[in-house]
């Protein structure tokens, strides 16, 4: 093997990374925090009484995680103009990630209402709470902070996703590579940038996971002033 | 040139998913020999080799697989060697299978009480006697949900290989969507034939969770 590697050749486009940097951040984060709220409302439905609401989540849970991300993308972006809905890239991206994570969260934000014992909610019950305030002043709180570790890792898998969105060419790290690839050639050096750049953004938050739940929770706050 | 959507465009889909089974076997025998060395590296005596294990299983995990495919595969050809896409497509999702597999199973080792393999060690079995005949089948229990759950998650992965120009399912939808422009049909009937490989997969792995947590738990309370 007689190649020499050009990594500055791909650094000297910095600029490029960072916007894709950001942009993959942001998709991250638009997918993460409206796929826990549809995660909220499908637990909710799951765990519901009324059989339709039941059948509806389950059949949306089962669908999206028995599928590939990327045939859900291609029906969004692709599949969709033929019934006369065309999305631009950033839309269809967001709408696939949404879609896809939605479900996950809807699992994991399920264990962790499971995970609250009864007679948490009898005792808001007996308080002369109401059903919405109970589920929102009790019962979410607590579950939020048990499954605060299975979220983070989906954050982690979530962000990760993101790179397939750059087949539909939304522009976030992965296809922003692909454009200096397309500057220069240098493809193994290029996706090996990117990829040391995901590594840090995962590091990164494995790292601080533990400040963001003292942010989030106040219960931690006051656990860690005592 | 455009053509019509015909009946043999699903029979060629059909026939594609050989591929996609094809590739998701060779990621979970593979990534299972891998994933195992990796687990039992994890759990070594030796720092060392732990920290080797953690940094492997670490970079994997924190980088998309999609990257890794085009690092494999780009990679490879830099090295000089003209290998078909199924060689780079095979390492790729094995190496990424290894490392899930890895952590999986090293949970499910760790998952065994201490005294177990100290219990082991005072019969005078050796480290590896230990493990094959007192923790192994022990763990086997705990490890089988996951673990095919995780098969759900192989099978899906493979579509992404299609990026890279291997030819199965979801590549093979691509190109007949290509000449046809008809992408509602084709990409539904590929999202059905995955939903047809993974589902029995994923309930077989609620089934076994269910079964074995029940069994684990009379077992502690007795």
């Amino acid at each position: 093997m007689n190649y020499v590697f050009h990594f500055k050749d791909v650094l000297v486009h910095w600029p490029i990374l960072v916007q894709g940097t950001i942009n993959t951040i942001g998709y991250s984060l638009v997918g993460m925090i409206v796929g826990l709220g549809m995660g909220i409302i499908g637990a909710v439905w799951r765990n519901s009484h009324n059989f339709g609401l039941r059948a509806i989540a389950t059949f949306y849970v089962e669908l999206v995680r028995n599928t590939p991300m990327l045939v859900q993308l291609f029906l969004f972006f692709f599949a969709l103009p033929s019934l006369g809905i065309r999305l631009t890239p950033l839309q269809a991206a967001v709408l696939a990630l949404v879609f896809n994570n939605g479900a996950y969260m809807t699992e994991i934000v399920r264990a962790g209402i499971d995970s609250i014992n009864p007679s948490q909610p009898e005792a808001a019950v007996s308080l002369g709470l109401t059903w919405g305030q109970t589920f929102r002043n009790v019962i979410l709180p607590q579950a939020l902070e048990n499954i605060y570790p299975a979220m983070i890792s989906q954050f982690i898998m979530l962000m990760l996703s993101t790179s397939l969105i750059s087949s539909i060419g939304a522009d976030e790290l992965t296809s922003l590579g692909g454009r200096i690839q397309a500057l220069n050639f240098r493809s193994f050096e290029v996706f090996t940038v990117v990829g040391v750049i995901y590594l840090c953004l995962t590091l990164l938050l494995q790292r601080s996971s533990a400040l963001i739940a003292r942010i989030i929770f106040p219960r931690r706050r006051a656990v860690a002033r005592r | 040139m455009m053509r019509d959507l015909v009946l043999n465009d699903f029979v060629l889909l059909t026939l594609a998913t050989r591929w996609t089974i094809l590739l998701s076997l060779i990621a979970f025998v593979g990534g299972g020999f891998v994933g195992a060395i990796v687990a039992y590296g994890r759990i070594s005596r030796a720092a060392p080799v732990r920290a080797i294990s953690a940094g492997y299983i670490q970079v994997i995990q924190g980088t998309p697989l999609l990257i890794q495919l085009f690092i494999w595969y780009f990679g490879l050809s830099l090295v000089g060697t003209n290998l078909p896409p199924l060689v780079a497509a095979g390492i790729a999702v094995t190496l990424n299978s290894s490392a899930f597999f890895a952590e999986i199973w090293r949970g499910c080792l760790e998952a065994i009480p201490r005294p177990q393999w100290e219990a082991a060690a005072s019969l005078a079995l050796t480290r590896f006697q230990q493990s094959r005949y007192v923790i192994v089948p022990q763990a086997t229990r705990i490890a089988l949900a996951p673990t095919v759950g995780f098969m759900v998650q192989i099978i899906k992965n493979t579509s992404l290989t299609a990026l890279v120009g291997f030819v199965e399912l979801m590549r093979q939808g691509q190109m007949i969507t290509n000449v046809t422009f008809e992408p509602l049909p084709i990409y539904l009937y590929a999202g059905a034939v995955y939903f047809a490989l993974c589902f029995p997969l994923s309930a077989l792995s609620h089934k076994l969770e269910r079964k074995f947590n029940a069994g684990r738990s009379t077992y502690r309370g007795a």
